[in-house]
């Protein structure tokens, strides 16, 4: 039976994450947990996250999980969400600046401040709420997801990748921002699919079922 | 861009949905489980439980039913009503809470918004805020924050608590209108536009929906960036899902 192992290092909701994955992929075993040995018995690792990009790397390092995700994302399919989507860049602005795991060329940044549209009305920062994710690329994440779908987003940071080969997806808040991310056998959401009702479930069913290639 | 969001509110009291005008007369309103499943069905973008309890002793009920319903639904789910500490914000989101409300704690110690905010993201700390007007009619508008279930005055002015309270590491305000907590009289929007449009954050109007037109009109003239009603969605007056087409109708960007 196949694993998707869900990295637990304190922060994040791990819950809903856990019970979406075993509702789409009732053929494996979902395992939450932070310790190096299970994990890397895993056929596939989620990095969920909320909170401050320095707690979680702090706890990441603390648990000496950081290598673990770097030794995991050179062959196993691996997911970050929300937080955890975004430490696989290599440097967030948050906390007054925090390295991270740098698996994915580029920075996070904060919405600039503030923030307005184009009819002048004042956009709030987190970015809260449910907006459309435009697919920039085809990848197998995307099976039966159509384009430019509701996902759920909190977050106030944003991914910045540099090379635009690595955006899977984009959505517009105050800029055109990367909400998904993807190189090789790693991909990143920085919504929460677990809050998206089905084309969320979609989008962790196609992760459960991907072998990690890109076409 | 960004979708305004509908949003149900369920008071939850001893494990089971509650109707009830100004927390007196309480009504069964059904099954928390089954209910939130229903409004998830009908395209409600979050849920927001208020646990209203009196008694601290029916905490571990408050997780039970959270964790059923955590289970049952994929739309984000706050949940509010007696936090008082760092350890109860964990608890709730270990029992499957996106978000935590916290309201008469804010009051008491206003640094336990930082303390939570630091800990657990500020983006799923959320602080309600229940505010009454006290000016006369002739007066300009002012409003002072109540706790209690409104029947605690606290001298605090609505609009300089509310940005305090963003200061403090609020990731969203939840603004409730006590005076028209009930009465399906509509939003509070001179409340709502004076909190929108002074803080960073998205703020939720409460209190006093009666109909679809005040729904809207907590978007258009209270600035809100989503909008809570339970009574209209629990008599089944309207589902979640004619009240959003009903605010797309009038130009309002709802997700559909």
């Amino acid at each position: 039976m196949e694993k998707i192992g869900i990295i637990d290092y304190g922060m994040g909701n791990l819950h809903s994450l856990g019970k979406s994955l075993e509702r789409v992929a009732a053929d494996q075993r979902v395992i939450i947990s932070y310790d190096p040995e299970t994990l890397l018995d895993c056929d596939r690792l989620v990095l969920p996250g909320v909170g401050g990009v320095r707690a979680c790397m702090d706890e990441l390092r603390r648990l000496e999980l950081n290598d673990l995700v770097i030794e995991a994302a050179r062959k196993r399919p691996l997911l970050g969400v929300c937080l955890g989507m975004q430490v696989l860049l290599e440097r967030s602005e948050e906390n007054g600046g925090v390295p991270a795991l740098g698996l994915i060329q580029g920075d996070v940044l904060r919405f600039p401040d503030p923030p307005a549209d184009t009819e002048g009305e004042r956009l709030k920062v987190p970015h809260m709420g449910w907006n459309r994710v435009h697919q920039t690329q085809a990848h197998p994440v995307w099976n039966g997801v159509p384009d430019d779908s509701w996902f759920y987003f909190v977050h106030s940071y944003y991914a910045s990748p540099q090379n635009p080969a690595h955006v899977l997806g984009s959505t517009e808040y105050v800029t055109t921002f990367a909400a998904a991310v993807a190189r090789d056998n790693v991909v990143g959401f920085q919504f929460h699919p677990e809050k998206s009702q089905a084309v969320g479930l979609q989008l962790l069913a196609n992760f459960a079922a991907w072998d990690g290639e890109t076409p | 861009m960004l979708a305004k969001r509908v949003i149900p509110c369920l008071d939850i009291n001893a494990g089971r949905v509650v109707k009830g005008v100004k927390f007196e007369d309480l009504r069964d309103a059904g099954d928390p489980v089954e209910v939130a499943r229903r409004y998830d069905l009908q395209g409600a973008d979050e849920l927001v439980f208020l646990d209203i309890t009196a008694s601290s002793d029916d905490r571990p009920t408050l997780f039970k039913t959270v964790e059923a319903v955590a289970e049952a639904i994929y739309i984000p789910l706050t949940v509010g009503g007696g936090v008082r500490s760092c350890a109860d914000v964990r608890a709730l989101l270990s029992a499957g809470a996106d978000k935590v409300s916290i309201n008469t704690a804010a009051v008491l110690r206003p640094d336990l918004v930082t303390e939570a905010g630091d800990r657990y993201g500020v983006q799923c700390i959320v602080v309600a805020i229940d505010a009454k007007r006290v000016s006369k009619k002739s007066q300009p508008p002012r409003w002072e924050i109540f706790t209690h279930g409104g029947r605690k005055p606290t001298g605090l002015d609505a609009i300089e608590w509310a940005a305090l309270m963003v200061q403090k590491g609020a990731g969203e305000l939840l603004v409730t209108s006590m005076d028209r907590d009930g009465t399906k009289a509509g939003y509070d929007v001179e409340l709502l536009h004076a909190i929108s449009r002074s803080v960073p954050v998205p703020v939720i109007a409460s209190g006093g929906v009666g109909t679809l037109e005040h729904l809207a009109q907590g978007f258009s003239q209270g600035g809100a960036d989503a909008v809570l009603a339970a009574s209209i969605f629990h008599g089944g007056t309207y589902t979640v899902g004619e009240a959003k087409q009903y605010l797309s109708s009038q130009g309002v960007h709802v997700r559909l």
